[in-house]
Order: C-alpha cells, then sequence, then structure tokens
C-alpha cells in the first residue's frame, strides 16, 4: 500500500504550550510529521499556539498559525486552508480533544475533513475509562475491579465481587483526591468506605482492586493499515504502581520479565490495539503486573504519540512520530526505510545492546505548600535520559545529567533521609538518594524492597554502586587506588567527580589519573538492532569498553552544548535556539555536532545535528567528546541557557576554544561588581543595590538604597527564592530564612522600582555592530518575573524617547561587552529614567518569539556572527519593523497544584508560554489569553478587589467595564470607592467576613472575571482563596493593574470586530 | 561471590578476559550472538545451540533466574555462555535458581564481563568464530587460540544424534491455560496424530502443536520413513535442530520417502532438510540470524510476522525445481524463510513458529499445518 494520492493537504494539530504533563517531546514529534509529510509532497498546514516550538518554525510548515488551540480558531483556519485531513496525534491529549470537539461539533463533517492516524471511536474508547475497561474485559483482558457505591452495602457488594484487598476506596468530586484511602480487611473497609461516603459531597465513592505496589509496565507500539504490529521498546518503572510514569525513574528495556512474561504483554497489547481501533500510527500501553503472581491487568493506553514514545525513540533510535506520519497516510511498515541501518526496512522491532534510563526533574522548591509526594498525578517538569551498557551505568550518568544544585551521589551536606526505613516508603523527588543512604547504612535490597515494592533487581544494582563505593574509599588517596579498580569504577558508571569525592579529592585529579592510566571512554552507536547491522547515523553514548565506534570525520566540527532537562525558566526555548544553530552550522558547511541529555527535545533527533552525544552535560562528559571531535573549531555555549554557561569558565581554563561572546564577557554581565563598575563607566543608570551577609549588614544596605527592596540570595538563578520587601519588620522575617537557605551566604539587596514598566530587548551583536531584534513591552509591572509577565511586541506605551535610549544603552553595552551573538537586556523605566536591571551576553527565553514576530531568525543569525560573519555581510543592519502586534502570555502549573497562591512575582513559575497575534494589541492580547486557557468574557459580571495605590486607575476600568455592560462586584473598600465616583457597583464580603464571599461567588458561577490586585503581605493571605478558587473554575484572572487594562481592552476589541487568523508566512508576505 | 578469571580465545587470534561463571574448565565451540532481549532460559536450552557458544547482545542478563516451566528441552547443549553482565541477585516470582547455579549444574561455563558489542561486531563483519572459553589458568592464551583453531568446527558434523532422543515417545501436554495466548482455539473434535522427528526438538513445539489438537509421537532422528508410516500419522513434523543440515542424509532420504504420502511440516532445520528434500540445497549464513525481531513477509498476503530465528544456514531457492513456492521472505536480507510445494502437501519454515523465545507472529502456521493435515486425510 504506497501512500495516499486522494489527499494533498494535512492540519497537523500541536500541543499548545508547555504545561505539565506536556512538554516538548511534542515539538519533537510534531517536527518529525511535518518534516516527513512535507517530504512525500502533501501541503501541511499547522497551528500550534506555542512560538517557542521548532514546529512552528515557517520554514516547516506551507502554513503554520500560532492561534488560540480553541474549536472555533481551527474551524476557522479549515475554512482558510480547507485541508482534506488533520493528523491529531502528534499534538498530545490536546490534539487528541481538539479532533474530539471538532468531530463532536461537526466541523470535520462540515468541511469534509478525515482524520487521519486515530478514528473519532478509538479516541473516545482510550478516553473514556469506562468504555475502555468494558472493551478490554469484552477482548478478554484483566483491568482493575472495581465499581461505584452509593452506599455501605452497595460498596460491599463490589468489594465481595473484587474478593482481594488491599481494596482502594476514592469518594468522587473530593478536591485532590482527599479521603481516599486503602483498606486491608472487610473489618477496615466498613469504617474506611463509610468515611469515604461522608466526604463525599456527592456520596459516591469509587471501590477498585488496589494495584499500589505492583509492578509497572509500558509497551510503546505500531501498527499499519495490513495489521503489521511491532513493539518498539518495553520500559519498566523503577517506582511501583502509585506513582505517575511521569514522576517514576523509568528504565528500557524491561529488566525484570522472563519471556514469557514479555510476549504475553505483547499479545495483549496487540489486542488492546485492535479492540481500540488504532488502525495505523504509535501508541502506549500500561501493564500493571503482581509481583508475586504475574497477573496482569490493562491500566490504559494512549492512541497517540507521546512522552514515553518520545523516549522510546530515542531510547532505541526508532523514529516513532516520523513512521507513525508516514503510516497515516497509507503506508505500511515494510515499505519504509530503517534510517539508522539504512539497508533494513521500519517493519521491525529494536534490539539494544545497552540499558536506558529516565529520571523525571521536578521544581518543588519553587512551589512552596505544594504535596512533595508522588502520587497519581505527575509533578515533574523535564526528564533526563541517560544511556550506559549497564543499568547501573546508565543510572548514574542520569543522575549526573539531571544538574541539580545538590551531588548526583549522596554526601552528609546533601543528606535527604532520615534514618529511618519506613519513611522510603514516602515516593518523593529525593527517594532515590535516601535509598542510596540507607543502602550504605547497611540496610539491604530486601528490607528496602519490603517498605518500598521496588523490585529486588533494581535495589541490588544499587546496593553494587554502594560496595564499590565502599571498596574505593578503603584506599586514602587517589594516588592508592589501584587502576584496575579506577577502571572497574568507570565501567560501572561513576563520575569522576564520585570517584574524587570518595577519596576527598577533586574530579580533574581523577581525571589527570584516568590520563595517566589510559582509561578513556568509549563511545558506541545507538543502532536499532544491537549491532547486527551496520549502520550509518552518528547517534552515539558514551562507555568505558574496548572499542570506539564512528570516529570522527577531518572535517572541522562546531560543538553546540544543549539545555540539559526542562526546568521551570529554562525549556524549549533554549531548544528552539540550539536547533537553529545547528541548522546554520550545517548550511555553513561545518560539522555540527550536538551534545544533550534531554529526550523531549528536537536537537536528540539523530536527524538534526551531524553527529549526537547523547551524554550528560558535565565538563567530565563535555571534554570526553571535545577531546575526541577532532579538528575542532570550537564550542558554542550561548544558547543551552544557564547550562553551557555554567561550564564556561572551567572549559576555558581548560583550553578548550570558545565561540563567540568570550568567558570573561560573560563574568562581566554575571559578577554584580564588575558589571556595576560598567554601567558606571558608561553612564548607565541602574536601581541602587547592596550586598549583605547578616541581617545588622541588610538593615543598613537597605535603609541605604530604599524600600521596597528586592532581596535574594546571591547563589541562586532564575529568581529562586527573591522577595520583595517593604518595611525592616519584613526584611527581618525575609533575612533570616534566606541566610539559613544560604548557609550565611551573601545576600544581594537592589531598590526595587515599584510601578516601573518592564522593558525586554534582545538584540545580536558582531563586535562592530548592535542591531536590536525585538524590543518588547511587559505587561505586569516590574517585580514579576519575565518569564511570568505577559509581554507585547511592539511596545505599545512606551514613548519614543525612552525607546531612542533603550536603544542606545543596547548598542552600548553590546559594544562595552564585546558580544558576538545574541545578547538579551532587561530594563525598567520608571519617572522617565531608564534603568538597565541585567544583561544576559546569550540566547534569551524570547529569541523564538521575537524571531517569529519579525520573521528574523536571530539565533541562526547570532550562529554565523559566531562563526565570524559580520552582520553588513549577513544583510541584518538594522531593527526589524513589526506590524501588527504579537504578544506572548506565559502559562502557569497553578492548576496543577492546588493551594499555590496564584499571585505572579519575582520568583518565574511559569512552565511555558503562548502567543497572539493580531493587527491591534487588544485582539492580539484576547488570543493570548485564550491560547493560555482563559477565554475573555464578552459579557457578565467582573469580580474587582484593588489595592489601595490601584484604585484611582482602577476606576477607569470599572468605568469602561460598566460601559460596556458589565456588572461589578467588589469588596467593601473598592466599593465604596467606586460609588463615590458614580460607578454602579455591589459591595460583598472579603473572605474574611465570611459566607456568602467572593469565593463563593466564583464557585456559584457569577464571576466571569476577577480582577485582583493585593498589595503587602497580609492582603495576599486574604486573596489567595479569590485567585485559586478563579484557577479552579477556570475564572479569567487578572492580578495586576496592567494586565486588567489589557483585559479591558482585549474584551472591547473582541466585542467591536471578531478574531482572524493568518499564517505567519502570509503574515510575512504582507510586510 | 570470589570472581575467577575466564577467558575467551577466538580463531582470530583476539583473547577477551572476563569473569567466569557457571562450570569450570576449557571448552571450544563456534561464537554466535543472539540479539533477543528476553529468554535466556529457551536459548540455553534449545537443543539448536549444540556445538555453539552463544553471546548475548542484551546485557543484563540472569535478573530473573531459572524457572521450571521454561526449558526447551532436558537439559543444556550449548558449548558456552558470553554476556556483558550477571545479575547477582534472581528478581521474579518463577525463578527456582540462579544461572550461575544452574550452568554449574549443568557443566557449561559461563562468561561475563565480555564487550559483547564489541565481539558482536566482530562476528557481524567476520563471521562467525570458533572460540574456547577456558577458566584454566594453566593453559597459555597462544594456547587457547591454538585449541580454537585446531577445532574442527561444525561445518559437515551430524550434530543431530548427540541430541535427539533415543526412544520414540508420546506427548500430550498443550501450552498451559495460564499462558495460552490464541484467543480463539478450536481443536479439532477429531485428534490428529503427528509424528515428530527429533532432530533437536523444542518442547514448545510439541505444546503448540498439542494445543491445536495434535497428538504427537515424538521419534529419533534415523527413524526410517517406513517406521513412521507405520505409526499412521495424519502428518510428520520435521523438527529444529543443530549443526550443517547437509551432513543428515539419512534425514533428507527419510523426507523424500514420506513426501506426498503425509503432509510434512519442516521446521527451521526441519526446513532445510525439506528443502534437500525437494532437491535444494543450503548454504552457511555469514553469522546467521538468531534474535527474536527478524521481519519476514508472507508472500501470499504480504503480512509481516515478527519472528524468531535461530539459524546459520539457509536454503538456496535458486536451487529448488519449480514446484516449490518460496512463502517467506526476510526483510533484511532477502533470505528464503519458507516453502510449500504446490502439489504435494508439504511446507515449512526455516524459523520458529513456537517462538520460545521470541514473538507469537508465527503461530497460525500450527493452524496451517492443521488444516493441510485435515484437507489430506479428506
Amino acid at each position: 500500500m504506497p501512500k495516499r494520492t486522494d489527499i494533498e493537504t494535512i492540519l497537523v494539530i500541536g500541543a499548545g504550550p508547555i504545561v505539565i504533563g506536556q512538554a516538548a517531546e511534542f515539538d519533537y514529534s510534531g517536527t518529525q510529521a511535518v518534516r516527513a509529510l512535507k517530504k512525500e509532497g502533501y501541503r501541511v498546514v499547522l497551528v500550534n499556539s506555542n512560538p517557542a516550538t521548532i514546529m512552528t518554525d515557517p520554514e516547516l510548515a506551507d502554513a503554520t498559525y500560532i492561534e488560540p488551540l480553541t474549536p472555533d480558531v481551527v474551524e476557522m483556519i479549515i475554512a482558510q486552508e480547507r485541508p482534506d485531513a488533520i493528523l491529531p496525534t502528534v499534538g498530545g491529549q490536546t490534539a487528541l480533544n481538539m479532533a474530539l470537539a471538532l468531530a463532536e461539533q461537526g466541523i470535520l463533517e462540515k468541511y469534509g475533513v478525515e482524520l487521519i492516524g486515530a478514528n473519532i471511536n478509538a479516541i473516545q474508547l482510550a478516553e473514556d475509562r469506562l468504555l475502555f475497561q468494558k472493551a478490554m474485559i469484552e477482548a478478554g483482558l484483566e483491568v482493575p475491579k472495581g465499581g461505584i457505591a452509593r452506599t455501605l452495602a452497595e460498596a460491599q457488594t463490589v468489594a465481595a465481587e473484587i474478593n482481594r484487598y488491599p481494596i482502594l476506596i476514592r469518594p468522587s468530586f473530593t478536591l485532590g483526591g482527599s479521603g481516599g484511602s486503602i483498606a486491608y480487611d472487610p473489618t477496615d473497609f466498613v469504617k474506611k468506605a463509610e468515611f469515604g461516603l461522608r466526604e463525599s459531597p456527592v456520596h459516591t465513592v469509587l471501590v477498585e482492586e488496589s494495584v499500589v505496589g505492583w509492578k509497572e509496565f509500558e509497551l510503546e507500539v505500531m501498527r499499519d493499515r495490513a495489521n503489521n504490529f511491532v513493539v518498539i521498546c518495553s520500559i519498566e518503572n523503577i517506582d511501583p504502581m502509585g506513582v505517575h510514569t511521569g514522576d517514576s525513574i523509568t528504565v528500557a528495556p524491561a529488566m525484570t520479565l522472563t519471556d514469557r512474561e514479555y510476549q504475553r504483554l505483547r499479545d495483549m497489547a496487540r489486542v488492546v490495539m485492535q479492540t481500540v481501533g488504532v488502525e495505523t500510527g504509535g501508541s502506549n500501553v500500561q501493564f500493571a503486573v503482581n509481583p508475586d503472581e504475574g497477573r496482569v491487568l490493562i491500566i490504559e493506553m494512549n492512541p497517540r504519540v507521546s512522552r514515553s514514545s518520545a523516549l522510546a525513540s530515542k531510547a532505541t533510535g526508532f523514529p516513532i512520530a516520523k513512521i507513525a506520519a508516514l503510516l497515516s497516510v497509507g503506508y505500511r511498515l515494510d515499505e519504509l526505510q530503517n534510517d539508522i541501518t539504512r539497508t533494513t526496512v521500519a517493519a521491525f522491532e529494536p534490539s539494544i545492546d545497552y540499558v536506558v534510563t529516565k529520571i523525571p526533574r521536578w521544581a518543588f522548591e519553587k512551589f512552596p505548600g505544594v504535596d512533595p509526594t508522588l502520587g497519581p498525578q505527575m509533578k515533574s517538569v523535564g526528564e533526563v535520559m541517560a544511556m550506559g551498557r549497564t543499568f547501573k551505568e546508565s543510572l548514574l550518568k542520569g543522575l549526573q545529567s539531571l544538574e541539580l544544585s545538590r551531588t548526583p551521589y549522596p554526601t552528609p551536606q546533601y543528606s535527604v533521609w532520615d534514618g529511618n526505613i519506613e519513611s522510603l516508603a514516602i515516593p518523593r523527588a529525593e527517594r532515590i538518594w535516601a535509598i542510596w543512604e540507607a543502602l550504605r547504612a547497611g540496610h539491604t535490597p530486601i528490607e528496602i524492597n519490603v517498605v518500598t515494592g521496588i523490585d529486588v533487581w533494581f535495589l541490588t544494582q544499587m546496593a553494587e554502586i554502594v560496595w564499590l563505593e565502599n571498596e574505593i574509599s578503603q584506599y586514602p588517596h587517589l594516588e592508592d587506588l589501584p587502576t584496575q579498580l579506577l577502571r572497574k569504577a568507570k565501567r560501572i558508571g561513576f563520575g569522576d567527580a564520585h570517584i574524587g569525592w570518595l577519596l576527598a579529592t577533586n574530579a580533574l585529579k581523577v581525571r589527570e589519573k584516568r590520563h595517566t592510566a589510559g582509561l578513556s571512554p568509549t563511545f558506541h552507536m545507538v543502532d536499532t538492532c544491537a549491532a547486527e547491522f551496520e549502520s550509518y547515523t552518528p547517534y552515539l553514548y558514551s562507555s568505558y569498553e574496548s572499542e570506539s565506534e564512528f570516529p570522527p570525520s577531518d572535517n572541522e566540527k562546531v560543538i553546540i552544548l544543549g539545555g540539559g532537562p526542562n526546568r521551570i525558566g529554562q525549556g524549549i526555548e533554549f531548544d528552539y535556539c540550539c536547533v537553529h544553530a545547528v541548522m546554520a552550522l550545517r548550511e555553513t558547511g561545518y560539522e555540527a555536532v550536538m551534545i544533550n541529555c534531554n529526550p523531549e527535545t528536537v536537537s536528540t533527533d539523530y536527524d538534526i545535528p551531524n553527529r549526537l552525544y547523547f551524554e550528560p552535560l558535565t565538563l567530565e562528559h563535555t571534554l570526553n567528546i571535545i577531546e575526541r571531535e577532532q579538528p575542532l573549531k570550537g564550542v558554542i555555549v550561548q544558547f543551552g541557557g544557564q547550562t553551557p554557561l555554567n561550564l564556561v569558565g572551567r572549559l576555558t581554563a581548560a583550553g578548550v576554544p570558545i565561540l563567540g561572546t568570550s568567558s570573561d564577557a560573560i563574568d562581566l554581565a554575571e559578577d554584580r561588581e564588575r558589571f556595576a563598575t560598567l554601567l558606571r563607566e558608561l553612564d548607565i543608570p541602574s536601581p541602587a543595590y547592596g550586598i549583605a551577609t547578616s541581617l545588622d549588614e541588610a538593615r543598613i544596605v537597605a535603609s541605604h538604597v530604599e524600600y521596597p527592596v528586592m532581596v535574594r540570595p546571591s547563589y541562586v538563578l532564575g529568581g529562586r527564592a527573591m522577595a520583595i520587601v517593604y518595611s525592616e519588620t519584613e526584611l527581618q522575617g525575609y533575612v533570616k530564612t534566606a541566610l539559613e537557605a544560604s548557609s550565611g551566604r551573601a545576600m544581594l539587596i537592589d531598590h526595587y522600582l515599584e510601578d516601573s514598566y518592564e522593558v525586554d530587548v534582545d538584540a545580536v551583536a558582531d563586535g562592530e555592530r548592535v542591531v536590536i531584534g525585538g524590543i518588547m513591552q511587559h505587561i505586569e509591572e516590574a517585580g514579576v518575573h519575565s518569564g511570568d509577565s505577559a509581554c507585547v511586541l511592539p511596545p505599545y506605551k512606551i514613548s519614543s524617547y525612552h525607546l531612542s535610549i533603550i536603544r542606545e544603552y543596547t548598542e552600548r553595552l553590546g559594544l562595552a561587552l564585546g558580544v558576538r551573538g545574541l545578547m538579551n537586556v532587561q530594563y525598567a523605566i520608571k519617572e522617565d529614567v531608564v534603568y538597565v536591571l541585567e544583561v544576559n551576553p546569550r540566547a534569551s527565553r524570547t529569541t523564538p518569539y521575537v524571531s517569529k514576530a519579525t520573521g528574523v531568525p536571530l539565533a541562526k543569525i547570532a550562529t554565523q556572527v559566531i562563526l565570524g560573519k559580520k552582520l553588513a555581510e549577513i544583510g541584518l543592519v538594522e531593527e526589524p519593523t513589526v506590524r501588527g502586534f504579537f504578544v506572548k502570555e506565559a502559562v502557569l502549573p497553578f492548576k496543577k497544584f492546588w493551594g499555590v497562591d496564584a499571585l505572579l512575582g519575582p520568583e518565574m513559575r511559569s512552565t511555558g508560554e503562548v502567543m497572539g497575534h493580531a493587527s491591534h494589541f487588544g485582539h492580539a492580547f484576547a488570543k493570548a489569553e485564550m491560547a493560555a486557557g482563559d477565554r475573555l468574557p464578552l459579557k457578565g459580571t467582573v469580580f474587582m478587589s484593588l489595592n489601595d495605590f490601584d484604585k484611582s486607575a482602577g476606576l477607569k476600568l470599572a468605568r469602561d467595564l460598566h460601559r460596556m455592560g458589565f456588572s461589578i462586584l467588589a469588596t467593601k473598600g473598592t466599593a465604596a470607592f467606586f460609588e463615590r465616583a458614580g460607578v454602579p457597583v455591589k459591595a460583598i464580603n472579603k473572605v474574611t467576613e465570611g459566607s456568602p464571599h467572593a469565593a463563593d461567588f466564583i464557585q456559584a458561577g457569577e464571576i466571569d472575571l476577577v480582577i485582583n490586585t493585593p498589595l503587602g503581605s497580609t492582603a495576599h493571605s486574604d486573596g489567595a482563596l479569590i485567585r485559586t478558587t478563579a484557577i479552579r473554575y477556570g475564572v479569567p484572572l487578572m492580578t495586576t493593574l496592567s494586565a486588567a487594562q489589557a483585559a479591558v481592552q482585549g474584551i472591547r476589541a473582541l466585542r467591536d470586530k471578531s478574531l482572524k487568523s493568518r499564517s505567519l508566512q502570509e503574515h510575512y508576505r504582507s510586510l | 561471590m570470589t570472581e575467577r578469571t575466564a577467558r575467551l580465545a577466538l580463531e582470530d587470534g583476539s583473547i577477551l578476559m572476563g569473569i567466569g561463571f557457571g562450570a569450570e574448565g576449557t571448552q571450544v565451540g563456534e561464537v554466535v550472538f543472539n540479539t533477543s532481549l528476553t529468554g535466556y532460559q529457551e536459548i540455553l536450552t534449545d537443543p539448536s545451540y549444540a556445538g555453539q557458544m552463544v553471546v548475548m547482545t542484551a546485557t543484563q542478563i540472569g535478573n530473573t533466574g531459572i524457572n521450571l516451566e521454561d526449558d526447551e528441552s532436558q537439559r543444556i547443549f550449548l558449548n558456552g555462555f558470553i554476556i556483558r553482565e550477571l545479575s547477582p541477585v534472581i528478581s521474579n516470582w518463577r525463578a527456582t535458581k540462579t544461572l550461575d547455579t544452574w550452568l554449574a549444574e549443568q557443566g557449561v561455563i559461563g562468561i561475563s564481563e565480555i564487550d559483547t558489542r564489541a565481539l558482536t561486531r566482530r562476528l557481524r563483519d567476520n563471521g562467525s568464530q570458533k572460540g574456547v572459553l577456558s577458566t584454566e589458568a594453566h593453559f597459555s592464551n597462544d594456547n587457547l587460540v591454538a585449541q580454537a583453531r585446531a577445532w574442527s568446527g561444525l561445518d559437515g558434523i551430524d550434530l543431530v544424534q548427540a541430541v535427539s532422543c533415543d526412544e520414540p515417545y508420546h506427548w500430550t501436554d498443550a501450552t498451559d491455560d495460564v499462558w495460552e495466548f490464541k484467543s480463539s482455539s478450536t481443536p479439532s473434535t477429531e485428534k490428529l496424530h503427528v509424528v515428530a522427528y527429533d532432530f533437536g526438538l523444542k518442547r514448545n513445539i510439541l505444546r503448540r502443536l498439542a494445543a491445536n489438537g495434535c497428538q504427537v509421537t515424538v521419534v529419533p532422528a534415523k527413524t526410517t520413513a517406513a517406521e513412521t508410516l507405520a505409526l499412521k500419522p495424519d502428518g510428520v513434523l520435521l523438527s529444529n535442530g543443530p549443526g550443517d543440515p547437509s551432513a543428515l542424509p539419512y534425514a533428507v532420504e527419510a523426507t523424500q520417502q514420506l513426501l506426498g504420502k503425509v503432509p510434512v511440516f519442516g521446521i527451521c532445520l526441519g526446513h532445510q532438510i525439506l528443502g534437500q528434500a525437494l532437491g535444494g540445497k543450503t548454504y552457511r549464513l555469514k553469522f546467521g540470524h538468531h534474535g527474536g525481531n527478524q521481519p519476514v513477509r508472507y508472500t501470499p498476503t504480504g503480512r509481516v510476522e515478527i519472528s524468531a530465528h535461530n539459524h546459520n544456514f539457509a536454503v538456496d531457492p535458486a536451487s529448488l525445481p519449480a514446484e516449490v513456492e518460496i512463502t517467506h521472505l526476510n526483510l533484511n536480507d532477502g533470505c528464503c524463510e519458507g516453502l510449500r510445494h504446490t502439489s504435494l502437501p508439504a511446507l515449512s519454515i526455516q524459523y520458529h513458529p513456537e517462538a520460545a523465545p521470541g514473538p507469537h507472529d508465527a503461530d497460525p502456521l500450527f493452524d496451517e499445518f492443521v488444516q493441510l493435515m485435515h484437507t489430506h486425510k479428506k
């Protein structure tokens, strides 16, 4: 069956903003799908609201819509582009839900569009828990037994049917699963079922067989139109059932299954695919396996590519999303080539001769108050993957890849275990080190297995690591360590730093000893076939074996350091920049060598760079590759965010040529003292600041720089633990905790420019010339982290006088720092003075957004500059003009993290971003809000609760809203103020004044928009419930006055004129 | 566990140092690699590996120990087991002993901590090699290499007789209910009688025949056609087995005499025997097919099976007469993987419909054989 010729145009739906549970992996899968379909000659239309993605690059699809992913907008695009088919399986749950909505609303039928890759029935069957369970049982497969009960008697009937304890009791409609419990015997069951029924507001409980503690497996499978079926990868979770797969440490291939058991899962997965009706494409099937008797239950399946299929693709070299896209247009697996071997077909099952470990990365420190226990809801924000010849090696490499502030191995300084073995039962982010500590303390794998349910095999592997630690630390000095033992440690995966720590020395000393002993890593290919066939794709990982594969070519190479695991503050934007750098290098004729350890990314698609090293971004691993990849022109560090910058000093010290902005210039911009001196020399104002190491010093500095002040511990990044402090009393409280947290290290105290406007500038410089790529005005005031603030390009209310100052300062800074490549400058404007807040001589979070808004690929141009070209030669000599408005809005994870105050502040907490563009600011803002999940209301009721500073400015808003027909509710103070000014308003209670209060009204659905601007810490706590309630019930929430003003402009624009959408390509053509 | 050094010497002169497990001593064999991710117990007990040493490309071996159910024959026939890492513990609900203990009991030498990838690449590039595994320190490296080179190898040698049963026996056990994977198994009310030639028979072939409603009489490799026909079979199965198919003239002869009188189904070595009986020739593959992920196209329908393979030899399609149709083709290298006679009731495949270890995609071939027997019976 060759490809279909009856379809010409295919609409691909992207996954939208990065959120917890749906991250950069869908840029990887979407990009693969778009490229594959284009190559087959189809016209590809793409819609995705996320501007930070590679898939939304205008060169990729034929028509790229960066538009809100709502059915009405997608319908508009369908009407404009008239696609023949929609591929909804590469954009995560977002795209599947969109397909369902389009089908349910009759839009598919109306425009005669066909779904490819998955059909509606399959999507519904996989989505609807009850339908799915029923179908599985009919197909002869087992699912966890259970049922709904409204009375104790009903509950007991269900329990009798299950006939196996423990039994899970989950009350319906309680927040975050509260009231849920596990019953261990019939007496216990009565007590807990009664409790559950009482807890549930609808007096209903779900009674289900508990599989907590069972082993969890997943198969990544593919099927084609001819019913050919292959398993791409088996994955085993180290954390047993009960922890979301996204939060589990997982291993491929499965480690503890015999062939019989594995084939049973394979047969079942095939039945699941057939039963759900996935005709073409990739899916995953999750299983729970009872460790005591091997009984298998089907937990769920996703009829689409997923986070784990991205992982499986990277783990095996089999590009699931690409192949899925090709199968969806009619190809059969045996008609497609295996890209890696180039001689065999895609109809096969990869065999791997290494072990892959994925470890999630969490950000609980950003969300105080969130329960850090891991459970059925995913909480991690990123992940790393590591490959080694053995599990031990891949686990140790994975832990080194995480780039945490702690060491990758336990040390007394970073101890996370309380000494109590029972505490290991609670799954949490640090459990892997707690277990390691317990093993060091002499607990056996079996003891730990009993408490945690983690398979003894994995625990014994960890114990082997501890045994080797003990063996090494018997030697007093590094010099005494026998080479054989050093070799063994390296072969097992110990980092140089780890060995150094065990012998009270440092990593570089270990490295020297290794070199003397001739112990260097070997490099191996990810070849899909365990070396059975020769392969030609240089996708490599390191180990310590007897020989290396795929030696470097004689061509001059450039190494790009990637961004490592996604985290808050460093995400997909930097991967976008790395990919652009690779493309620019390839166009220029250099060999592009990529190093990264994040399986979710496009940069780690073996199709992108000339050579891919899937390795930790540590000094050790990076230097190993640098030593190998000669001749080397140099290393590019400015695209991978903070990760490579943390290495740059040590790389320079090791004699590695850094391309672009020098390491000294980077230090000049980052070192507070040096930077302040530079600003003084350049005559550029910045907020007054000082450094303090004690409360007394802090008091003096704060009064010197004047309140309010912004305080932060000096060693942190990304706004971690930053706070705005208004008074000495507040300062006392904060300084105490800050000093405790930073173990007495210095704090930075800046004067906080309250009520100022913040502006971000992205620019590119070549040493002679600085060209601005875009000037963005933040919609929220200074004080909200730039990553969490909405912003607009071009600035919508900054005078040309201030803009000219900004341009001039940017140029002065770029030249003075000797920037070669990208730079980002943050400014604040207050009372006619333009202040510089900070300069980052590297790619910024906004680089992709600016590039898409202007059509100027900044990262690519910067790469050419880095390689020695002048901007004049490239043809970029002036700031690009922007037509219309491009609004970027941050997407925050508060919906996932109940109980966290949604107030924006100096600490960044957003996970992703969206963009809205239109010819008017109001429309662009409304689109951005819509894309972020907040639909601005056109009519209804607005609730306002404003602080005293905002009341007079808020009055204009209230008047505007009233004129547009909105009813206004307000807390008493605000209401009184409005009434005096003649705006009709109804006063309602604050939360502290008792019910019915504002939160009750929100809950009752009587409020359509919340404007709540608090100030000072006391108001924060009162407003917190209002804000959390608004988020929980999906009511648009504005916490700053400027955002509220923008929202009112948006509402007005929407009322005046309906939205339009235009592809980027069309937009650029109109310029 | 005290570590003891072991060495693997190859005929190309290389010496690989590792850690010994299982039995001690010195043993020659032909070194081949297997890319299956699971199923080392089945591989170890597959008599087809007689005379060979198997390198597992999967790196973590021994994790699930050894259990009572998964043996494919009464003992281990292979000559050595070469792995990257041996698990110090076993973790599986069915496991009863460790791989180390079991290999020691069976007198088989294992070696771990070998760079199995480098070894596999060498076997891939240079072809299967003669090798010597030794835990004995008194042999010099040169001596071990010399032993490897001196060994006559497997070509032209009849290894079947060493692994075949001595006496005929009956088999009725089907696949256990808990492990049965066929959703609609419809065993015929009328039991078919199959005579299975044991050239190195895997038990799962018998279980699958029984699961498809057959009563099986297993007979020794040298059973004549007349002896077989005297058992009044509805069909004859030619089993898998070790070594060079061209060294088994007695089996080819018996098969020739059975052709046309009773339906014949050949598996693996049985396929090579049938191929020769039909007039074809066999040849040696560079490094063979050993693994559970080989794609094979069933040419009549185009369906692709992911299948379990274990063969060093293949039937040359050009050598076959026109009445023989090639039914199965390997998508990796175009190798003939199955055939069928257009008029006589005879079919065969080069790989393992019984899997064990491996995917069950080719299991419907047992149905095909059963259908053939029914048709022929009428």
